[in-house]
């Protein structure tokens, strides 16, 4: 029975109308500080794509999205739905929906009076609306609390509602800040995992922004990474953790160990403290500031341990470490390691099933030149 | 059991306020009460006098009409107001809360002696309107004087309660209306006004019960033959030593309080004294 209605909501109108192109150029946004919040920022999301805006605090994400909204004036750029310039289009003319962290639902009307709302503003019929309401709070799988009023439900149903709210009027494109900010852990996967199926079903283009890079990997289509108000990457969660263009983005997208070159050649080996490492030139980021100051990225899934220099194959890039601490994770442990004379700090992945370690012991670390990655630093 | 006895112990702390309540209020107010239908055998006259003595009931008109007049005047003076204060910087909202607060800080005779200066024959008021072509505009000694003396006296009342509760209320909702799709206009009557409605509620009954009482502005800038009802109420006890007659007066004028707070209650929904409704947060943040 259930299932029944869940089909017959995918194949709602919904399913055969296809997402929204929306294209940012040259967006700046300047609130007269020290820096532009948003600086000169290109980016094209495209028809139905699920993109991620990821950065840290303060880096221009939630700026973004407010001028995507029309929440924000652009200081200078354009932005384009479908083709068409909306930049001086107010908010409630673009037809786009927003998910707040805080929910932002209306404390004094009902669920249902809330999910209505955007369909009330838009003149929809009195039936249409009653059904269009049902369909979407299953859709959320919230039925039977139409009546109850937002402050009675706990924050992952009140986010629910909120979605649902968002997307009834079947918008252009769902915009979300935040959404799971202020959810714990387990809801915050769930509901992951259930805006990801909404999103399958709705079919419509998402923008989510978000700090953690961990949501960000496990929802989107592609992440732009954002970095004190510009977009340091765009790509996909694969291509952004395998395929770092600097050194901030292999920082920011899971844990690497860090060889920091300066200004280096990169035609055939290079040096890290009396080291000399092979150089394979498949790995060289493309962007243009890779050389005049570079950084060799290796991950600690990507770094093998040997106890001494001559157990190291031929070919391989080595050197010295001692290990600081072990940390068991089960089928794995990762090694705490002080690299080189200056003690750089580093960790390496290793199987549970190799030898043991010992805090204290001198190793010898090595990984292929391929498995580097030479980034911009 | 026991929730009964959390229930004794937790009104402990109110004792002393009730005793005190009691004391100077509940017993002399029965002791009127007692006096005003009693001649001295129990009797309606006192009551049946005020509606037929020809002066009580057009008084009581008058006062509940230039009440309401005030009260309208401060809520459309006094929401802009407090909205502005909720939108400005902390120093901007202290100053405008300092000049809001400028008449309670001021004496009432000071006040009401400047009003009469501003707003007599010949004054400031008068000479500028008859600089703009309009003669012939008389407000000492008028119902409209005293209306806009007491308009200014009231409108912290209204400001305060409206200044909380429109700041309380979260301003991302508005931002939500609008992404779905209301107009700023749509937005706030649909969102911002309903919210504030309990702020609005409470500041009308303040000033509303508060201007019925009011004294010494309408003696000083009204005239004796367009008094309001606490002016009736003085002259019965001062100048008539008629306890038993003020006694009816003050407690129809209670009684028309009372059920104006009550109906308040009901319709705002959750009007405390202050009227601070914190409903725009979610309950579990
Ligand atoms: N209304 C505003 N007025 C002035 N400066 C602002 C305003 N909004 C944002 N900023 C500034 O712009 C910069 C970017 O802010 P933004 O909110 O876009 O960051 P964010 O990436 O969303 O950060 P977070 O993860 O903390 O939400 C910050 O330095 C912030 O202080
Ligand atoms: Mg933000």
């Amino acid at each position: 029975m259930t299932r029944q209605t869940t089909v017959e909501v995918t194949g709602s109108p919904r399913e055969t109308k296809r997402g929204t192109e929306i294209r940012l150029e040259g967006v700046t946004k300047d609130y007269g500080l020290a820096a532009p919040a948003v600086d000169d920022i290109s980016l094209t999301i495209e028809p139905g794509e699920f993109m991620t805006l990821l950065g840290p605090s303060g880096s221009g994400k939630t700026t973004t999205l407010n001028l995507i909204a029309g929440f924000e004036t652009l200081t200078a750029g354009t932005i384009s739905l479908d083709g068409a310039d909306v930049s001086d289009v107010p908010p409630h003319r673009r037809n786009l929906g927003m998910l707040f962290q805080n929910y932002a639902l209306f404390p004094h009307m009902t669920i249902a009076q809330n999910v209505a709302y955007p369909l009330r503003q838009r003149k929809v019929g009195k039936q249409e609306i009653a059904r269009k309401v049902a369909e979407v709070l299953e859709l959320v799988q919230l039925t039977g609390r139409d009546d109850t009023h937002p402050s009675k439900l706990s924050g992952g149903q009140q986010q629910r509602v909120a979605l649902a709210r968002a997307i009834v009027f079947e918008p252009k494109a769902l915009l979300l800040d935040e959404p799971l900010g202020a959810l714990d852990r387990n809801l915050r996967s769930a509901l992951q995992t259930e805006i990801r199926r909404i999103h399958r079903e709705v079919g419509s283009t998402f923008v989510f922004v978000t700090h953690d890079q961990e949501e960000a990997m496990n929802l989107a289509d592609r992440i732009a990474l954002f970095n004190n108000g510009r977009i340091e990457q765009v790509g996909t969660p694969q291509q952004l953790y395998a395929e770092p263009e600097t050194l901030f983005t292999a920082r920011f997208l899971g844990d690497s160990n860090v060889f920091e070159l300066g200004q280096a050649d990169l035609g055939g080996a290079v040096a890290w403290e009396g080291e000399s490492w092979g150089v394979d030139p498949a790995t060289v980021a493309a962007h243009p500031g890779v050389g005049k100051g570079s950084a060799i990225v290796v991950r600690p899934e990507d770094v093998e341990v040997a106890a001494g220099r001559d157990a190291v194959p031929v070919g391989a890039n080595a050197v010295r470490a001692a290990v600081r601490d072990v940390e068991y994770m089960g089928s794995y442990r990762t090694l705490l390691l002080t690299i080189g004379d200056r003690g750089l700090f580093g960790r390496a992945r290793v199987s549970a099933l190799r030898g043991d370690y010992a805090i204290g012991d001198d190793v010898v670390v090595w990984w292929r030149p391929r498995a580097q990655r030479i980034v911009a630093a | 059991m026991s929730s009964n006895k959390i229930r004794w112990s937790s009104w402990l702390p109110l004792v002393p306020a009730l005793a005190l309540l009691a004391g100077i209020l509940l017993v002399p107010l029965g002791k009127t009460f007692v006096r005003s239908v009693s001649n001295p055998d129990l009797t309606l006259a006192n009551y049946e006098h005020l509606f037929t003595d020809g002066v009580t009931m057009t008084v009581l008109g008058r006062t509940a009409l230039t009440a309401a007049t005030v009260t309208i005047a401060a809520l459309l003076l006094g929401y802009p107001y407090a909205y502005l204060m909720t939108r400005v910087s902390a120093r901007t909202r202290g100053i405008l809360l300092v000049v809001v607060l400028i008449p309670f800080w001021t004496s009432v005779m000071a006040r009401n002696f400047a009003w009469i200066i501003i707003l007599q024959d010949g004054g400031p008021v008068q000479s500028a309107f008859e600089a703009v072509g309009i003669d012939d505009v008389v407000l000492y000694g008028t119902t409209a004087g005293v209306t806009i003396a007491m308009t200014q006296v009231m409108l912290p009342f209204m400001v305060l309660p409206l200044f909380s509760t429109l700041g309380a209320i979260d301003r991302k909702l508005l931002l939500a209306a609008r992404g779905l799709g209301s107009s700023p206009t749509a937005a706030f009557w649909k969102v911002f006004w309903p919210l504030s409605r309990g702020g609005v509620m409470a500041g009308v009954m303040l000033v509303f019960t508060l201007s019925l009482g009011f004294y010494v502005t309408p003696a000083l800038l009204g005239s004796p033959q367009q008094s309001l009802v606490a002016q009736l109420l003085a002259q019965r006890t001062t100048l008539l030593l008629d306890f038993a007659a003020a006694g009816a007066l003050g407690m129809v004028v209670l009684v028309i309080t009372l059920v104006l707070v009550v109906w308040a209650n009901r319709v705002g929904g959750t009007v405390s004294a202050i009227g601070v409704v914190a409903t725009s947060q979610p309950k579990d943040r």
